[in-house]
């Protein structure tokens, strides 16, 4: 393995830490709209939280995806097909939701602005859970043949591990898009947000300690690293209980960041159970590793330049996008007065 | 066995063209509309006059939905490149990730922040600021597009690259070298054209609608002046770059070439061309024919002749069937002729209903306003930029059967081993389902924009209730209980 082919195998890391932790309250955000919104105001205000923001958010998994792409063709080639129904449903998800945030302002009857908060709150629950379940059950091992090609059953995709891992992902997000809403809201959506994080931890919490448990069963991250591991999982409890005691001590900043923190540690847990490997197989030998699976030198060069070239802009100013928009949002019964 | 094998990479090649003809039904569109609003806006900052300001919002909404939908699609491309043509992606990953990567880094990171910029801050930044974050967003699509071309410039025209035949890929050698393809010059340039075309009558002819009910008529004037100005530019740039990249065409891919003008045997001095044939097992059958155009197109001269189809297909058997192949290199003929002949005269036809447009439109005149079959004609050609735009990707992507990396890798080779015809079908039928939804709706959509007219815009936020927020901005609302 080369510094180069290291260097990238954690640039994905990087980028798909970046998109859980964007797109993580963009997709709880969504699911708020109808499972935490009481009323449409209450919609127009959870919405527009991330009205300016969503569709940057989005990008960072276009970047992943076609940073693997240049990276790691193999590694590419093997998850996208080998999770072909999978990333199709998530595809489905991701087009309802992405055009239901557009489309539902300019609905002239409540069935069709019904059709598409459903449509937001359902994709996003459903992007975050098969997000979730894939990467889960990518840990647990697959059938990959010796050209990198995966021939799963259905069991190999959806079983009570990658199940629980979807849950715990977009329960994790719905949290941190309720954070969220108390960074950006005031009034009684602040509160509510507040209140229901305050109860919903502590089922986080137990989903965890399933989530620990399967994943000492069925995968070989404890046995084969386990200093890191059990660091790791450690350092995703304590984000989990800081975030759970910033709801009750009303500290909106800390919960956030130590859910967005949370979303990053089950990226960061995933990344380094699979180092050195890209794609685990049942039959060790075929597992597909980093240094087989990378893009050439010249390339892997190329792009380490552009990126470093072009990333700290684009960091510049996507955080200036979200400084522009920092003030927060009225409850809409505040907004009559 | 066979017929399987062969279904599959049917519906996968079905599936490929239907996301990405429906894809390239908003990316032209909403390209060339950043720039219409664009200019819009930036007439308003420089004039100071408000109905520029009401047209870049009021555009600046049908531009939003387009944009939208061309986002979700969007994934869609990117992601089926790994997941129906995995062999492809193994195969082109060295050389064809990079420019994806880039796009997304470089083009659509720009272009989705300063949308969402532009779209909720009217009234917080000065004019010139706020004018600012849509060019920025057309400078990133247009950046975009140029990202994209360059890796399908690749698969027409390999150059910068190494075989690597032990792993069966290509490894890239020459960054410089697949940026500087000819093949992106001149596919480039006509695609950027080609939006602006797009978008410059897709405005005119919705304006051409409105007025015809006597809507608003100075907002609507002024917006079909605006767009058929940028749409006469555009239409000489598209036939300028249209003509260039044909020529290009004659030595580089000469059987995409001769497919589009439908020769089959090596044409003569007298260059006939083809206003129509019919053909059968690639022999015509009939044919309307003019003298001398042929040449005239390909060789800006009277004089000259051009190889056949019969020719063409002999010279590349000897180029690539060396193992003792059997493949020809026959490409769907009739498809490229006619849709060759589709592009040309709409061509033409934009041009004159532009200039014609322009002068009846004109300052002190109210012809345009009595002229109402002519805005009946520009209302109907609102459609009409969407089917040359396909046709145009039917004759570069049809055109390179049966290579999908010109001369290194069949469209065979590149699919998914690990797809099967039934998850196929599946996807395909409901992709066929979402697009056709999303394509009503936003017709639904853009058609209820329209009739609410320039006076109900909002641009600013998600709310349900746009009359009552249209006023302000929601992020001012909050303004006054920040804590």
């Amino acid at each position: 393995m080369t510094n180069l082919q290291l260097l990238w195998f954690l640039l994905i890391g990087v980028l798909f830490s970046g998109f859980f932790f964007l797109e993580g309250f963009d997709f709880g955000i969504g699911m708020a709209v109808r499972f935490f919104a009481k009323n449409r105001d209450e919609r127009d205000v959870v919405i527009q939280t991330i009205g300016p923001h969503w569709d940057g958010n989005e990008v960072w998994l276009i970047t992943a995806g076609g940073a693997m792409f240049a990276s790691f063709p193999m590694w590419y080639a093997s998850l996208f097909s080998g999770y072909y129904l999978v990333l199709f449903l998530i595809l489905v998800a991701l087009i309802f939701r992405g055009v239901s945030f557009e489309f539902r302002a300019n609905m002239q009857t409540d069935t069709w602005r019904n059709f598409w908060e459903w449509a937001a709150s359902i994709g996003s629950f459903c992007a975050a859970f098969l997000f979730g379940m894939m990467f889960v059950s990518m840990i647990q091992g697959m059938p990959i043949d010796a050209n990198g090609n995966i021939f799963g059953s259905f069991t190999d995709y959806v079983n009570w591990f990658s199940l629980v891992g979807g849950v715990a992902v977009s329960l994790l997000c719905f949290i941190h898009g309720l954070n969220f809403l108390r960074l950006k809201t005031t009034g009684e959506l602040r509160d509510r947000a507040q209140k229901w994080s305050k109860i919903l931890y502590p089922v986080l919490l137990a989903g965890e300690v399933v989530f620990v448990i399967l994943l000492y069963l069925t995968t070989d991250f404890f046995t084969k690293k386990p200093v890191s591991t059990w660091s790791i999982l450690i350092a995703l409890v304590i984000f989990t209980l800081a975030a759970w005691w910033g709801a009750q001590a009303k500290h909106d900043w800390a919960s956030f960041i130590a859910s967005g923190l949370s979303l990053i540690s089950v990226v960061v847990l995933i990344f380094n159970g699979l180092f050195p490997r890209v794609m685990i197989a049942n039959n060790s030998a075929n597992s597909i590793l980093i240094k087989n699976a990378s893009s050439s030198p010249y390339t892997l060069h190329l792009m380490t330049i552009l990126t470093f070239t072009i990333l700290p802009i684009v960091l510049i100013y996507f955080i200036w996008s979200y400084w522009v928009f920092y003030k927060r949002l009225k409850s809409p019964r505040a907004a009559e007065q | 066995m066979l017929s399987i094998g062969l279904s599959m990479l049917w519906l996968s090649r079905f599936q490929f063209a239907m996301t990405t003809v429906f894809h390239f039904f908003f990316v032209p569109f909403s390209i060339g509309l950043a720039f219409i609003v664009a200019i819009m806006e930036t007439v308003y900052v420089i004039k100071k006059d408000e109905v520029y300001k009401n047209m870049a919002k009021f555009w600046g909404k049908i531009f939003l939905y387009s944009f939208a939908v061309g986002v979700v699609t969007g994934i869609i491309q990117e992601f089926q490149f790994g997941m129906n043509w995995s062999d492809y992606s193994r195969f082109m990953g060295d050389i064809f990730g990079a420019p994806l990567a880039i796009e997304a880094l470089a083009a659509f990171f720009l272009e989705s922040t300063f949308i969402g910029l532009w779209m909720f801050t009217w009234d917080r930044f000065n004019k010139t600021i706020h004018c600012l974050f849509i060019w920025l967003t057309a400078f990133g699509s247009t950046l975009s597009a140029l990202w994209i071309l360059a890796a399908n410039s690749f698969m027409q025209n390999p150059v910068g690259y190494a075989m690597n035949a032990a792993q069966h890929k290509v490894e890239m050698t020459s960054f410089s070298a697949v940026i500087m393809n000819r093949q992106l010059w001149n596919e480039f340039p006509h695609v950027i054209f080609g939006a602006f075309l797009t978008a410059a009558f897709v405005v005119a002819g919705c304006s051409a609608w409105r007025l015809l009910k006597k809507d608003h008529e100075n907002f609507y004037r002024k917006s079909m002046k605006v767009s058929l100005i940028i749409g006469l530019l555009a239409c000489m740039g598209s036939v300028w770059s249209g003509d260039t990249q044909t020529r290009y065409l004659i030595n580089n891919q000469p059987m995409k070439f001769a497919a589009m003008e439908g020769i089959y045997k090596n044409s003569t001095e007298k260059g006939d061309w083809s206003l129509a044939q019919g053909t059968k097992g690639h022999q015509k059958t009939w044919s309307i024919e003019i003298p001398y155009v042929l040449n005239i197109l390909g060789h800006h001269s009277l004089n000259g002749t051009f190889k056949g189809q019969e020719q063409v297909n002999k010279e590349l058997k000897a180029k690539y069937n060396k193992n003792g192949e059997t493949r020809n290199y026959y490409v769907p003929t009739r498809t490229l002729f006619w849709s060759f002949r589709i592009m040309a005269i709409s061509a033409g036809l934009f041009g004159l209903v532009a200039i014609i447009g322009l002068w009846f439109n004109r300052k002190k005149s109210q012809s345009i306003m009595r002229q109402r079959w002519f805005l009946y004609v520009m209302g109907l050609m609102v459609w009409l930029p969407f089917i040359v735009n396909t046709c145009g990707w039917f004759i570069t992507e049809f055109g390179r059967y049966p290579w999908v990396v010109y001369g290194l890798l069949t469209i065979a080779d590149a699919v998914s081993p690990t797809s099967t015809v039934a998850s196929l079908m599946f996807t395909n039928i409901v992709y066929f389902l979402i697009f056709a939804s999303l394509g009503a709706v936003m017709i639904i959509l853009s058609h209820r924009v329209l009739k609410q007219g320039p006076d109900s815009v909002t641009t600013d936020g998600y709310s349900s209730k746009p009359e009552k927020t249209s006023k302000v901005d929601p992020y001012e609302m909050g303004a006054a209980h920040n804590d």
